[in-house]
């Protein structure tokens, strides 16, 4: 088999792997865009305030000590326990289910009916509100997160690739791990979406807010709910990337990458936030491939926004996006 | 089709309320009725005149459109009701069917009869036979089960509007503009179909229509509204042969059908408006 084609499938599947991560990111999006028209810019800081808590609640950080030590000149800092991972998860969890609630009680009660735009207005000014907390509780710091998850070279795919092309390809682990939660995420997002009331409900909102009040649907409750799962996607994705890559700051950005995902796979779409995800893994990692020895490498960090435009000129709705229903 | 109401006791009493949208614009200027258990009490008016608004404060939904009672009280059953959530009064038997339908587009004839019974906690059982009974009153409804609303004809979203307030088993329902965008058989599809279930569910109901004819036949009593305000009320019968309903609402005279030019000429003369 030429190299060529090898390198080309090697690029592919580190394209697939690549792909999850930023559909996972995707994700966080679709859920509260299709249940409250809100395009949350805020979902990429809650990312990076799920992984913050969950490293901060792992390694026993003592929260706003730099705040309570410059108020009252006190030196503390940790705890002194380290929490098990297994228990931080959960804790994480409920922190991100608050802060819905918060959201919920301080910003969205108060606007409903409001344009979309003032909605999304209020979501940069969470994202911000939010950035600095984060900093405020757990430091600025970069931090590694170790949820116990396995990195490195993955053997079994490297020796089966060379068993059968005599040539290795190299997948990271952690990537494999990340596409098979992801499709687990997946997989219950839509059971419950699909076949529970809650769901139903969800979806009932998604469509009409004035007829799912006249049904007696509490649209408080079923925010707080939006927002809640919003938020544990944001764990999952803010765990993935910051084993990957460290928790800093810029994991804040991972939201950037998601938007192209989101122009591709329609803003609606739960399966399109995948794909889109996995197109655009997949298209950056082969563009990179043939293309960078011609026009001179980098196309990483273009590529995903020159395909949205694309998009956004052919396929406004995106690929998966619901069909604005117009009856004649 | 009866004229008389079939029981004297009061289901819902409203008095004297008052709703302002926005903290400016007054759209009931002092609006009281009352609806007899059991019955089928018409409230008719032209655009504008406040019929949606009246069904809206009585359902609360006037909340979330920035709108509110600031006057007057609402009673179900003895209860005042005013500033009640929506969720807490379809629990308590009241709900509403909105004008235009509204049903939810993406999901299925089934789904949206199924989140009807979404404030219910007697089990699956008892659900799924509610389901049975709306598909009783609808065929139509159980042929399309499975089609996305937003894709079926008009006629068969208004059946999935109304069977969707059906699920939540109520004992009153708010039936705003039942006719809006549908063809005059279908029309009288739905109202027979409104009447049977008074009849044979025994649920109340209070309808806002512009179509004064068509509700007037099937009403037992009836509301007449004009610039948010009650101007007349009476049985059905008494207000179909009122000699001004008559030529303001249904367009005849003693002389026969008259040219809307003509309705619209003597329309400044009236004098029960003011």
């Amino acid at each position: 088999m030429p190299d060529t084609l090898l390198f080309a499938m090697e690029a592919t599947l580190n394209g697939l792997t690549a792909g999850v991560m930023y559909a996972l990111v995707a994700l966080g999006f679709v859920l509260i865009f299709k249940a409250s028209g809100i395009f949350n810019f805020a979902q990429g800081v809650m990312a990076l305030f799920a992984a913050l808590t969950l490293v901060g609640f792992q390694s026993g950080q003592i929260p706003f000590s730099h705040l309570i030590n410059a108020m009252f000149g006190t030196r503390l800092h940790h705890f002194g326990w380290n929490m098990p991972t297994l228990l931080a998860i959960p804790a994480t969890v409920l922190v991100m289910i608050l802060l819905a609630v918060l959201v919920e009680r301080f910003i969205l009660k108060h606007l409903v009916n409001q344009e979309p735009i003032i909605l999304f207005m209020a979501t940069i000014g969470l994202a911000y509100f939010l950035e600095g907390v984060g900093d405020i509780m757990w430091g600025a710091e970069v931090k590694a997160l170790d949820v116990g998850l396995p990195k490195g070279m993955s053997g079994a795919v490297d020796d089966v690739t060379f068993a059968w092309f005599g040539y290795g390809f190299y997948i990271d682990r952690l990537e494999i791990w990340a596409a098979g939660i992801a499709a687990l995420l997946v997989a219950a997002l839509t059971v419950f979406s699909q076949y529970t009331k809650q769901g139903r409900a969800l979806r009932a909102v998604a469509d009409d807010h004035q007829a799912a009040l006249s049904v007696g649907i509490s649209l408080r409750f079923i925010w707080v709910l939006t927002w809640s799962i919003a938020g544990i996607v944001a764990l999952v994705a803010g765990i993935m990337w910051g084993s990957k890559s460290g928790v800093q700051f810029s994991l804040s950005l991972i939201a950037l990458k998601a938007l192209p995902v989101l122009i591709l796979g329609g803003f609606t779409s739960i399966p399109g936030a995948i794909i889109g995800g996995l197109i655009i893994g997949v298209g950056e990692k082969l563009f990179d491939f043939f293309m960078s020895p011609i026009i001179g490498g980098a196309t990483e960090n273009w590529f995903a926004y020159m395909l949205a435009l694309v998009f956004l000129l052919f396929r406004p709705q995106g690929l998966f996006g619901e069909r604005i229903i117009e009856r004649v | 089709m009866l004229d008389t109401s079939p029981t004297q006791t009061t289901l819902l009493e409203v008095n004297n309320i008052e709703v302002l949208y926005n903290h400016v614009i007054l759209a009931l200027k002092g609006v009281s009725l009352d609806v007899p258990k059991g019955g089928i009490t018409a409230l008719l008016g032209g655009n504008g005149a406040g019929k949606s608004t009246t069904l809206k404060a009585i359902s609360n939904l006037i909340h979330s459109e920035r709108g509110e009672v600031t006057k007057g009280t609402i009673l179900y059953d003895g209860r005042n009701m005013v500033g009640l959530d929506p969720a807490d009064l379809v629990k308590s038997g009241v709900v509403q069917v909105m004008e235009g339908r509204h049903c939810f587009e993406h999901l299925t004839v089934e789904e949206n009869l199924l989140t009807g019974a979404y404030t219910r906690n007697d089990g699956r059982a008892a659900i799924a036979a509610e389901l049975e009974l709306v598909y009783e009153y609808f065929p139509r409804l159980k042929e399309r089960r499975k089609s996305q609303a937003g894709y079926t004809s008009g006629g068969e979203q208004q059946m999935t509007a109304i069977g969707r307030a059906l699920m939540s088993r109520p004992s009153m329902i708010l039936l705003d503009e039942p006719s809006m965008g549908l063809a005059p058989q279908l029309v009288e599809q739905i109202f027979e179909i409104v009447a049977r279930l008074n009849r044979e569910q025994g649920v109340t109901f209070l309808l806002a229509e512009q179509n004064t004819n068509v509700a007037l036949r099937y009403a037992h009593t009836g509301f007449i509204m004009e610039n948010g305000r009650i101007v007349m009320e009476g049985t059905a019968k008494e207000l179909r042969e009122n000699p001004d309903v008559k030529e303001f609402y249904l367009g005849m005279s003693d002389k026969g059908r008259k040219s809307f030019r003509e309705v619209r000429s003597y329309r400044r003369r009236k004098r029960w408006l003011a």
